[in-house]
């Protein structure tokens, strides 16, 4: 009667996704903690396909961690408080062999994290404890880990669900709130959660964090030096005034004052404007740059002047703006727009392994798949932090691996997760109902009942929690 | 759940196409007539009522199985279609099949070498990834489809056009022609299975050509149930009606056929049968105007009935509905236990639970049924060991059944205090919304629930309701009061603290008694612990003369269980900046020492609901479930029937300011009101610096809320300083029971500024916002800041800003539900799946890994201490406490 289940992971397109797009973009430039974190998720493929004991998987597990940890760091150094309990103290690790020795009597390996806490805590009490209440004090914690484990069959899904999105009931709507500086706004509070497990290519508000490097940090105009070289400039920021086309022509009066400010030469617009290969004649007067196209055509005139205005004469592409904020005793910058590949390529001064964004599919293209993980949790994460709501971040963490498991991210919803689950009784029972049932029938599908949705439909037992036991007892009819 | 039910179990359900034999092997009866009933209402023969098709009417027997209404599943019948039709839901993929294969020779237009890379790929695929082989599939018919002449019969293939929804065009020579069903038809049936194969059918189960239908199956009247109104006229289903018009058109078309008809006509009549049949499967198929009842409303046809929210999928199969089940109004009763729910007698009458009668019950399952279906510990219906039902509202002398009933027999007795029950309130967000809850019945009309439990069902007594399920086998109760009994749930899994604990009242009651002034004589101490449901010894009195007295710490520690040792700082905590720890002026500093407490007041932050690292929270982490629930059910009370000695109210006197704290409230706002003017002078004048990033006006408008925003929260810093001591409003501030510091400064001192869209209220008229001001007028009173407080009154003026800022919150409330509402359903619908399997992996159903193990450290967050595996800290203490 048991369904045969021998889970085979199924991490198939991971390979040929992951592998291709980290390689090729980062380059020697990009930071080198996600190169690994892409190979951590492309690597356990086969690993796992049997795993023996639990002991032997847990090792295995701490190889995103790692990659996860990084960007703790990160963290810890920005502003945004990731609840105070999560970050551990940089302190060395202290030696504490007595630890070791009890631990290693068990099967089951603590998380490393438990285990050095564990022996900061005790460090201290070494003249206080005696050695046997050292032991009972390591034998009791390795006896509450197990206690505390979570259950085979337990309906991780469900609960992380429920967990992240019933607070979303209690969350304010439009919530905007000031990065550190009062000029930026960055979309916040259920807008913003809802954007993330969407997967929007592009948030609403993009923004990045750039730390500056040990020589630029301390230094306001150093600092300011840098804001300039990221911050876009177009022609048309420079300019007092366009005049319009009366002839075949039409003039840019240069605001000197913006030029200066800007860190701009007057002779640069000119030459950018050249190279832009329009057919014509540019020519500079005074604080004037006079552009006289060949053609006579009003509306591919009005083209040109429209080209010629967004014409990016300085910056990083699609960085609207730059704002130095002073945190501690560094100057960081914060930008309005995103570009995390021309950043971190380009941009000089800058301390490249923290430099942030918050647009999560770019991290997933610069930096990888591991990173985007990650990048999802902290988002999601922060924004409930934010609302001051008390999530724990086992329940954002298992909706970021989901979103990322397959290498690519995934939208929740019909685009991503829901739409590309194996059972059409599922698929159908979601949205788009008639064309899942119709796909089915044309691509003779067959649905094997594994799910919660089909088992419902069809009135059987569902296969998580205790309805995971397919050993069942016979027992005689003549009862008890 | 026994053996002989496992195996009717599922095991896999297979989609595919119906051929044209299997649909006409299937049917009973070939449908001729358009007609359903005659003059007397008798089912024509061969028509969409035949009575082959299954029986609608009680009483009658079909004609086919033999069966009554309820057994007979219905039987389907057919329709022979004169020419073929395209099915619509498959236009798109016949029109892609076309262009994929050889119009003359009927091969998939694949060069042999790209075929035979083709179908090796597709084994493999097949064998190791099946999900993606529909991927492959999509990119093989890509690659044919631009193909222009075949590899195989050297034939030049023809740009093909489609006319959406059904109609297809090929661009020959002498300019497009269409092409027809039974021409489609044709170059499909030339389609090698190997072919489809690689486009993605499965051959075996869906040819292509079966696409386009040649009969076409009528569902059992079953599906389709005419219904006879009041006045007995029959109304007929919309798929009958829609059913009607293809066997009018097609008997047409089919007699124009064999009349030989110019070609012209037939043409226009199979258009038409193709129009009935396409709306008949989608009633909203773009392009073609819907088909429409006779009244004008659109026809609900088959897509019509299976999709949406109130479709057949999302509501019969994913939601059912269920017998043993109740709904009333609930009301709250803090004298029954956390663990409890009352019923309503009359309820309890109506919801039964099958007992089975062994030596053991026999007797009283005996009164049971002789107090019959109108007594309250009674029971509705015997169950013979034969499966036969006795109805106990009939019989006049139940004494005889009673005495009747052996071993053996099933009794459907009322529900009775201690019985296992769901309850439920909605929206059912979280797991919480559903727990087990014990039955208590009660009299009057409502159920009734300790107030402990509204934080999780999110529920108030404004007229909600509830719903109360009662399972009914002893596996059902047996998971039900193990797993999900209220006392199991105290702890959330959201963050591993408590969810559900003291709220209002409570908090209130349980400062008032552990302030240092309280003071009991033996009387009240007495009295109190009496209607906690305390047994057991008074403590010595804290004061001895000239008066024996308790304090109410004594009484509150009464309740901790020995050996237990926690210290919090308590909700009352003014936040210096060096704690003085016990010696705090405020009792802040909770220090409960082996059991008991030693200083500190118990409120919201060691009681209170959704207070993680609470007392509470350390009681049911520490000592189970158990003492969870007789800590609220007895210590709870204790609070409440303090708060009931002493009273807790709210008066117009405590939102009174004494003369001088009015007027340093006065002077504050009239101090900001001089700042904006001088703001706004600035910029009039030009002398205003912008703010990096800003406009002029965009400085303006922040500075100038920045110093109304200050005003108010002086005013409110004001106003706490001045009320008076004793305050009751300011205690449940401060204590946390209810209302904020805000709150109080909105009704004492001033309501503030009033903000649409996160700004100053700025729309209106033409500059300005209400004809009583000046065009242009920056000032704070133009632009929605309200000087009054509640209890002052505010102006018309004020009230109108405020209406307006009011309203937005309810707008703001009905968009949020409804958005948030729509995330957590995808949210579930993407992770439902997702669980831990036993090699401590988190995996989707199709074993695809998600996590090597759950949360990076395999912790249950709900068995977590606020996130935390182990608190090392509380094991140390125990250690060293149990080590000396």
């Amino acid at each position: 009667m048991a369904k045969k289940k021998q889970p085979t992971p199924a991490e198939a397109e991971v390979e040929e996704t992951v592998a291709a797009k980290v390689g090729a973009k980062t380059g020697e430039k990009a930071a080198k903690a996600p190169k690994t974190a892409a190979k951590a998720k492309g690597k356990p493929k086969g690993a796992a396909a049997k795993p023996k004991a639990a002991a032997a998987t847990a090792p295995k597990a701490k190889k995103p961690k790692a990659a996860a940890a990084e960007v703790d760091e990160e963290d810890a150094a920005a502003e945004e408080p990731m609840r105070a309990k999560k970050r551990e103290p940089e302190a060395p690790l202290p030696e504490l062999p007595l630890v070791d020795q009890v631990l290693a009597k068990h099967d089951r390996r603590l998380p490393e994290k438990l285990v050095s806490r564990l022996k900061t805590k005790l460090v201290p009490l070494k003249s206080k404890l005696s050695e046997e209440q050292m032991a009972k004090v390591v034998e009791e914690t390795y006896r509450s880990y197990i206690k505390a484990l979570i259950e085979p069959g337990e309906a991780a899904g469900t609960v992380a669900a429920q967990s992240v999105g019933e607070p979303g009931t209690q969350m304010t709507l439009r919530t905007f709130h000031y990065a550190g500086v009062r000029e930026l706004n960055v979309t916040l509070g259920l807008p913003r959660l809802i954007e993330i497990v969407d997967a929007r290519r592009v948030p609403s508000t993009p923004t990045m964090t750039i730390f500056l490097d040990d020589e630029h940090k301390h230094d306001l105009s150093k600092a300011k030096g840098i804001a300039a070289n990221i911050e876009t400039v177009t022609v048309e920021n420079v300019a007092k005034s366009i005049g319009y086309e009366m002839l075949n022509n039409f003039t840019i009066e240069v605001d000197a004052e913006m030029c200066e400010d800007k860190m701009i030469d007057l002779n640069y617009i000119a030459k950018s404007i050249e190279k832009l290969k329009i057919p014509g004649r540019v020519s500079v007067e005074g604080n004037n740059i006079t552009v006289e196209p060949e053609t006579t055509d009003r509306d591919k005139i009005k083209r040109i002047r429209e080209r010629i205005m967004d014409l990016r004469l300085k910056g990083i592409k699609s960085i609207k703006r730059v704002v130095i904020e002073k945190k501690g005793d560094e100057y960081l910058l914060r930008t309005d727009g995103s570009n995390l590949a021309q950043v971190i390529e380009n941009v000089k001064g800058i301390d490249k392994t923290k430099v942030y964004t918050n647009n999560v599919s770019e991290i997933a293209e610069v930096l990888g798949i591991e990173a985007a993980r990650s990048a999802i949790i902290r988002e999601a994460f922060e924004v409930l932090d934010q609302q001051g709501l008390d999530v724990d971040v086992r329940h954002v963490i298992l909706v970021a691996d989901l979103m990322t498991s397959t290498g690519k991210i995934r939208q929740i919803g019909r685009h991503g997760v829901s739409g590309e689950k194996s059972s059409v009784l599922a698929r159908a029972a979601f949205e788009v109902t008639v064309k899942h049932l119709l796909d089915a029938a044309a691509h003779g599908e067959e649905d094997c009942l594994e799910g919660v949705t089909e088992n419902v439909i069809v009135g059987q037992p569902i296969p998580l929690g205790t309805g995971i036991v397919e050993l069942f007892m016979r027992f005689s009819k003549e009862g008890t | 759940m026994s053996l002989s039910e496992l195996a009717k179990s599922i095991h896999a359900i297979k989609f595919g196409l119906l051929s044209p034999e299997s649909i006409r092997k299937m049917s009973v009866v070939n449908i001729k007539a358009a007609d359903t009933y005659d003059e007397d209402g008798v089912p024509i023969d061969t028509g969409l009522m035949d009575r082959k098709l299954g029986t609608i009417e009680p009483g009658q027997k079909c004609q086919t199985c033999g069966n009554r209404v309820g057994q007979c599943p219905g039987h389907f019948g057919h329709i022979e279609l004169a020419r073929p039709v395209v099915h619509p839901g498959f236009a798109k993929l016949v029109y892609l099949m076309l262009r994929a294969t050889c119009w003359n020779c009927g091969r998939l237009l694949l060069s042999e070498e790209d075929y035979r890379k083709y179908s090796i790929r597709m084994e493999k695929y097949k064998k190791k990834w099946p999900q993606f082989r529909f991927k492959l599939s999509d990119q093989i018919v890509k690659k044919a489809v631009k193909i222009n002449e075949c590899p195989y019969c050297h034939e030049g293939q023809f740009k093909i056009k489609f006319e959406k929804p059904t109609g297809y065009s090929e661009e020959r020579k002498e300019g497009p022609k269409r092409i027809y069903s039974n021409e489609i038809r044709g170059r499909l049936e030339r389609v090698t299975e190997a072919d489809a194969a690689l486009m993605g059918l499965d051959p075996s189960l869906a040819r292509p050509e079966w696409m386009l239908l040649t009969v076409l199956p009528v569902p059992p009247s079953t599906v389709r149930p005419s219904i006879t109104l009041e006045s007995g006229v029959r109304s007929e289903d919309d798929l009958t009606h829609k059913l009607v018009d293809i066997i009018r058109i097609n008997e047409r078309l089919s007699e124009n056929i064999d009349a030989g008809a110019p070609q012209l006509i037939i043409e226009d009549l199979w258009e038409l049968l193709q129009y009935h049949v396409t709306t008949y499967f989608d009633n909203e198929t773009s392009g073609i105007p819907p088909a429409r009842h006779r009244s004008g409303r659109p026809l609900r046809t088959i897509a019509q009935r299976l999709k949406g929210k109130e479709g057949r999928f999302r509501s019969n199969l994913s939601g059912k509905r269920v017998d043993f089940s109740a709904r009333t109004v609930i009301s709250p009763d803090p004298i029954i236990s956390m663990n409890e729910v009352g019923v309503p007698v009359d309820i309890a009458k109506q919801l039964t639970i099958p007992e089975r009668i062994n030596k053991y019950n026999l007797e009283e399952l005996k009164t049971i049924i002789t107090n019959g279906p109108d007594a309250h510990p009674g029971a509705n219906y015997i169950i013979r060991p034969d499966g036969r039902r006795i109805d106990l509202r009939f019989p006049k002398d139940r004494k005889i059944i009673a005495d009747a009933v052996e071993v053996g027999y099933v009794i459907e007795r009322h529900l009775k205090d201690g019985d296992v029950v769901l309850f439920n309130r909605q929206p059912s967000l979280h797991r919480m919304s559903i727990m087990a809850h014990k039955v208590r019945v009660l009299p009057y009309k409502t159920f009734r629930l300790n107030l402990c439990v509204c934080p999780p069902y999110n529920a108030d007594f404004d007229g909600d309701e509830m719903n109360l399920h009662v399972p009914q086998s002893e596996e059902a109760r047996a998971e039900a009061l193990v797993l999900m009994l209220v006392q199991e749930q105290i702890l959330s899994p959201r963050y591993g603290g408590p969810i559900m604990g003291g709220i209002q009242d409570y908090i209130s009651g349980a400062y008032m008694l552990t302030r240092k002034s309280t003071m009991l004589t033996r009387a009240d101490a007495s009295q109190l612990l009496a209607s906690a449901g305390y047994r057991g010894e008074l403590p010595a009195p804290a004061v001895k003369s000239p008066e024996e007295l308790w304090t109410g710490k004594q009484l509150a520690s009464l309740f901790f269980p020995k050996g237990f040792n926690y210290t919090l700082k308590s909700n009352i905590c003014q936040k210096c900046d060096v704690c003085k720890q016990e010696d705090c002026e405020n009792d802040a500093f909770v220090v409960i020492k082996d059991g008991k407490l030693v200083s500190g007041v118990i409120d919201k932050k060691s009681i209170g609901a959704q207070q993680p690292e609470s007392v509470l929270h350390r009681l049911v982490k520490d000592y189970g479930t158990d003492m969870g629930r007789y800590y609220i059910d007895k210590a709870f009370k204790l609070f409440l029937a303090f708060i009931d000695s002493r009273g807790l109210t709210i008066g117009l006197d405590d939102e009174e300011l004494p003369e001088n704290g009015r007027l340093k409230v006065k002077a504050d706002i009239h101090h900001a009101e001089e700042e904006v003017s001088k703001n706004i002078n600035a910029y009039n004048e030009g002398l205003l610096e912008r703010l990096p990033g800003r406009t002029l006006e965009e400085t303006l408008e922040t500075q100038i809320m920045q110093i109304l925003e200050k005003a108010r929260e002086d005013s409110g810093k004001t106003a706490k300083k001045y009320l008076k001591e004793g305050n009751t409003a300011l205690l449940m501030a401060n204590t946390g029971a209810r209302g904020s510091l805000m709150n109080l400064a909105h009704m004492v001192a001033c309501v503030g500024q009033q903000a649409v869209r996160g700004e100053r209220i700025s729309r209106g008229y033409q500059n300005r916002t209400l004809p009583h001001f000046k065009p242009g007028d920056l000032g704070a009173e133009a632009h929605g800041f309200v000087y009054s407080s509640y209890k002052d009154k505010l102006n018309p003026i004020e009230f109108f800003f405020h209406a307006m800022g009011g309203r937005e919150g309810l707008v703001d409330t009905a968009v949020r539900t409804s958005q948030s509402g729509y995330m957590q359903r995808r949210l579930i619908n993407a992770l439902q799946d997702v669980r831990v399997e036993y090699d401590w992996t988190v995996r989707a159903t199709d074993g695809s890994i998600i996590q090597y193990i759950y949360g990076d450290d395999g912790i249950d967050p709900a068995k977590s201490d606020h996130g935390e595996a182990v608190n090392i800290d509380k094991i140390i203490e125990r250690v060293k406490a149990g080590g000396k």
